[in-house]
């Protein structure tokens, strides 16, 4: 099977499309990130408070946020998440509700604040659903509903971690009632937690807490992290190659990873960690791109001393364009089965991976080739050599024979 | 087959068999639950995926450093007494930004040179610099101040594994975090209760015991007046643990009076155990080392008939009375519960930390959540592999078995990589396996393509295979290289979720090198091997 067979399209004549688009795209982004969502970013950068509660029945966000404004936190922010019938809500807190003095307090508000009508209606009891196995342990140890004597501390022990354990692993963090553990526990063990605990409506799943300090250490790592993978691109490409292809491949990396953020800023998705590790994945996935096509017009630069540099290029991308497709194809079936099947915690990595490969695929055709052209006339024009590259002896490939190891 | 290509399947199965031991070890038990068993032994799952609370801390070094030029302040006072050099004031004027910094005011001129020599002769981790109005700066030197810092930083992270001990969390981690920031990192794997963690170890837990002269008082004015305003100077007053309002006491208050010299400390403790006291309500025993006894000892033995308060943190836990001389044994009680007197005794046991600790991050992934995990992980995973595999076959027919092959040797090597470095596994690392077997599948593509290219050229199979990997070769270091340095840099400024991404993804580079040319070459060869000469290869 083949779906391109000696295609023969003049890519190079379309740049000023290209360079319309990618424009339109770019000053967008530009826009949005300046003046209208600026760049979203996530808790990890932005230091904050997120709270992720799973209910046993369908969740009413706008009663959820009414039970946390009462409790005295502004601006929290309430959303469903996840699967629908997986009955999950997210609640984020901003910066200002989480001080770096007490970390943990807004959790635990919200915490209160869910609890709230329940826990008043079982005064001095405790939540079966939100609390530790060391804590049921302890409770258990005090109670000894089994009477037990001189093993009471590890086998009560273990009973409390095979309690959390059911709660958490087989019913997704949620009891609907203390007698549900029918299988767990004995009932005598079910009537002393019937007298000491209730349960809500609610477990808490998981809990990010940035303090700012760790949010603005991240945000200069990222950026860090970022300016350094595209220096290192630079310096190694200027090494393989002439400069001027290294600046190219830059200058086309800058364009995803700014459009790619454009778009995140557009949507107003934010910006996590993850997401940036993806937008790392896409420099290197782009950049994979670019030196492939730059490859090609290095190999025929030496074989068409006589073409012009734009024919040369053309041809080359043509060459390698079954390789582009096909590449970014499978790379993005890959990409496409996690954002399906990775859960919600990789969704937006996976989302800047989809934009980031079409980004990435279109620039190193769209962009990287014409700036080496573009380059290569404005040269031209000052009477140096307009024809193909100079290129530093030994670079290249040319010789085949001695470079595989067969 | 000739012999080097003998030779080169002998390798490949070495490598192989190598890198399936890397995943399982020898497995005890051959079942399909013992194989998985083997699995989980060799390659660890992250936080994210097994669930655990994760917890970044800063240590306030300052502290440390306060401690010393506090101690600085007293040398420096008594010796300039001894030497009857003359002082207006000494102080820290700025103790929260600049510990290190003493200032000390109106030397008499005359003076000036035997002040310089006393500080360098006593003081010598200080430097003395004078400035306006007689007065002196004296600093501690940087170097003195970095290694103090540096020092709380590992005592702390000693301190704090200590006491993770003790509550028996299986392989925590606990690191210096960042680079020079004076961070801890702390993720217990399985610990769904951060509350209780951090209170077991940020509790400084400094023991103290003490004779109290007074007390208790229902406030500190009425202990101001039953003293006729003026406090004994070797004694300060102490709060007492609130002991709930009484009928005589109504603000629930109580403080005492006690005196500035502790006859033990916490530092002359052996062992505390969690234990009941005579009436059965939980309490902390101690024991004490065999000099700490002894001093102890001379201690009550001279005060029979006094109080004893026990202090801890500045708090005083109990006031007795002392019957006799006490060797090296005492029981802390005041209205503990079980789970508080356990805490208490475990970090009574490890040690105080040598500077208060701040929490800049805590997260917690409930178990329920990592479960759910690793299965989307692992069905991502296996969907998109999946897809890439058929499609190769689809679209190149038997070379296709032949990209196949390699992909999943490239898998196999991957995790192999893992379980003998011990890396860990996080999801985003998984995101990185499955970003590998799509990046991966690039290098099969590049060499296909150009086979393909070189056959319309009207190549012979076997040339045509012989430049196709030549040409591609170029193209595919050229690749990977960089992505192996933006790889790289990730992995050295990412932090945890980042960290486990950037070191799959590593692996998965380093072996599709191998699998996608040499492994893919050696199935050409052997292909090519068993062909007439002219027939056609199938791709």
């Amino acid at each position: 099977m083949e779906f391109f067979r000696n295609t023969n399209i003049d890519f190079l004549g379309k740049k000023w499309y290209f360079l319309a688009f990618s424009l339109i795209f770019s000053v967008a982004g530009i826009m949005s990130m300046l003046f209208w969502h600026h760049i979203p970013l996530g808790v990890d950068f932005r230091g904050g408070t997120l709270v992720y509660v799973k209910y046993s029945h369908t969740p009413d966000p706008g009663a959820i946020h009414a039970d946390i404004e009462r409790a005295g936190l502004k601006n929290a922010r309430v959303q469903r998440y996840g699967q629908a019938a997986n009955n999950e809500v997210l609640i984020a807190l901003d910066i200002q509700e989480t001080s770096e003095q007490d970390l943990s307090k807004g959790k635990d508000q919200i915490k209160e604040a869910l609890q709230g009508p329940a826990a008043s209606a079982h005064a001095d009891k405790q939540d079966l659903n939100n609390t530790s196995s060391l804590a049921l342990a302890n409770y258990l140890l005090e109670k000894n509903p089994l009477h037990l004597d001189a093993d009471a501390n590890p086998r009560y022990t273990a009973l409390a971690q095979a309690i959390v354990d059911y709660r958490d692993k087989v019913k997704s963090g949620v009891l609907g009632s203390i007698d549900g553990l029918k299988g767990v526990a004995d009932p005598a063990v079910l009537a002393s937690l019937n007298d000491g605990f209730f349960v809500s409506d609610f477990g808490i799943r998981n809990v990010e807490i940035v303090g700012p300090q760790v949010g603005q250490q991240l945000r200069k790592q990222a950026m860090l992290a970022t300016l350094y993978s595209l220096a290192g691109m630079l310096v190694y490409l200027g090494f393989r190659f002439e400069w001027i292809y290294g600046v190219a491949a830059v200058l086309t990396v800058f364009h995803d990873t700014l459009i790619t953020v454009g778009a995140f800023s557009l949507l107003n998705w934010e910006i996590s960690l993850t997401v940036i590790a993806a937008i790392l994945t896409l420099i290197g996935y782009s950049n994979n791109d670019t030196i492939v096509v730059f490859d090609r017009i290095r190999e025929n630069v030496k074989l068409l001393r006589r073409e012009k540099l734009s024919d040369i290029v053309n041809k080359s991308i043509n060459q390698t364009l079954s390789r582009t497709i096909l590449t970014a194809g499978l790379t993005f079936l890959t990409v496409l089965a996690l954002f399906l099947f990775g859960g919600e915690v990789l969704h937006g990595f996976s989302l800047a991976l989809v934009i980031g490969i079409l980004i990435g695929t279109y620039s190193s055709i769209a962009i990287a080739a014409p700036i080496l052209v573009a380059y290569q006339d404005w040269r031209g024009q000052r009477g140096q050599r307009a024809i193909a590259m100079p290129l530093r002896a030994g670079a290249g490939s040319g010789q085949p024979k001695e470079k595989v190891k067969a | 087959m000739n012999k080097t290509l003998t030779w080169k399947v002998v390798v490949i199965v070495a490598i192989l068999l190598l890198f399936v031991f890397g995943i399982f070890g020898i497995p005890r038990d051959w079942s399909g639950k013992g194989l998985v068993a083997a699995v989980a032994d060799r390659i660890h799952l992250g936080l994210d995926l097994r669930g655990g609370t994760h917890l970044i801390l800063q240590v306030q070094v300052n502290d440390a450093v306060n401690v010393d030029s506090d101690n600085a302040v007293a040398r420096l006072k008594e010796d300039l007494r001894k030497h009857k050099i003359n002082y207006a004031d000494i102080a820290k004027p700025d103790p929260v930004n600049h510990p290190e910094t003493i200032v000390v005011k109106g030397v008499p001129p005359e003076q000036t040179s035997d002040f310089k020599n006393l500080v360098s002769e006593r003081l010598p981790d200080y430097d003395a610099s004078s400035g306006a109005e007689n007065s002196f700066t004296v600093s501690m030197k940087p170097a003195t101040t970095s290694e103090l810092k540096n020092r709380a930083v590992q005592q702390a992270i000693e301190t704090i594994r200590n006491r993770i001990d003790q509550l028996g969390v299986n392989e925590p981690v606990i690191q210096e975090h960042g680079l020079g920031q004076y961070q801890i990192l702390v993720q217990l794997p399985g610990v769904d209760d951060p509350a209780r963690v951090k209170e077991i170890m940020q509790s400084t837990a400094m023991l103290e015991l003490k004779q109290s002269l007074g007390g208790p008082y229902s406030s500190e004015q009425q202990a101001l007046q039953d003293h006729g305003g003026v406090l004994p100077p070797d004694a300060v007053l102490m709060p007492g643990k609130s002991i709930g309002a009484t009928r005589d006491n109504e603000s629930g208050e109580s403080w005492y009076l006690i005196t500035r010299a502790a006859a033990v400390t916490g530092r002359d403790l052996r062992t505390a155990e969690p234990t009941r006291d005579e009436n059965g309500q939980p309490a902390v025993r101690f024991i004490l080392t065999g000099d700490g006894g002894r001093k102890f000892y001379a201690f009550t033995s001279a005060h029979v008939g006094d109080f004893l308060a026990v202090v801890l943190d500045n708090k005083v836990q109990e006031v007795a009375v002392i019957k006799e001389g006490i060797h090296d044994t005492g029981i802390i009680n005041g209205r503990f519960t079980e789970q508080q007197t356990q805490g208490l005794a475990m970090v009574l046991r490890s040690g105080a930390l040598p500077a208060s600790i701040k929490y800049l991050e805590e997260r917690t992934v409930g178990p329920s959540l990592g479960a759910d995990s690793i299965r989307s992980g692992v069905r991502a995973a296996l969907a998109g592999m999946l897809a890439v595999l058929i499609f190769m076959l689809i679209y190149y027919r038997w070379a296709g078995v032949n990209a196949d092959v390699a992909l999943i040797l490239n898998l196999i090597i991957l995790l192999g990589f893992m379980g003998y470095f011990g890396a860990v596994l996080t999801l985003p690392g998984i995101a990185g396996v499955i970003l590998t077997v799509g990046m991966g599948v690039d290098s099969n593509v590049l060499i296909f393509e150009r086979i393909r290219e070189e056959l319309r050229n009207g190549k012979t199979p076997p040339s045509a295979v012989e430049q196709g990997f030549s040409h591609a070769w170029v193209t595919i270091v050229d690749t990977h290289v960089t992505t192996i340095v933006s790889a790289a840099i990730l992995f050295i400024f990412g932090t945890g979720p980042v960290k486990g991404f950037a070191t799959t993804l590593v692996f998965g580079l380093a072996a599709n090198l191998f699998t996608a040319v040499f492994v893919s070459r050696v199935i050409f060869d052997w292909v090519l091997t068993r062909k007439q000469r002219g027939e056609a290869l199938s791709i």
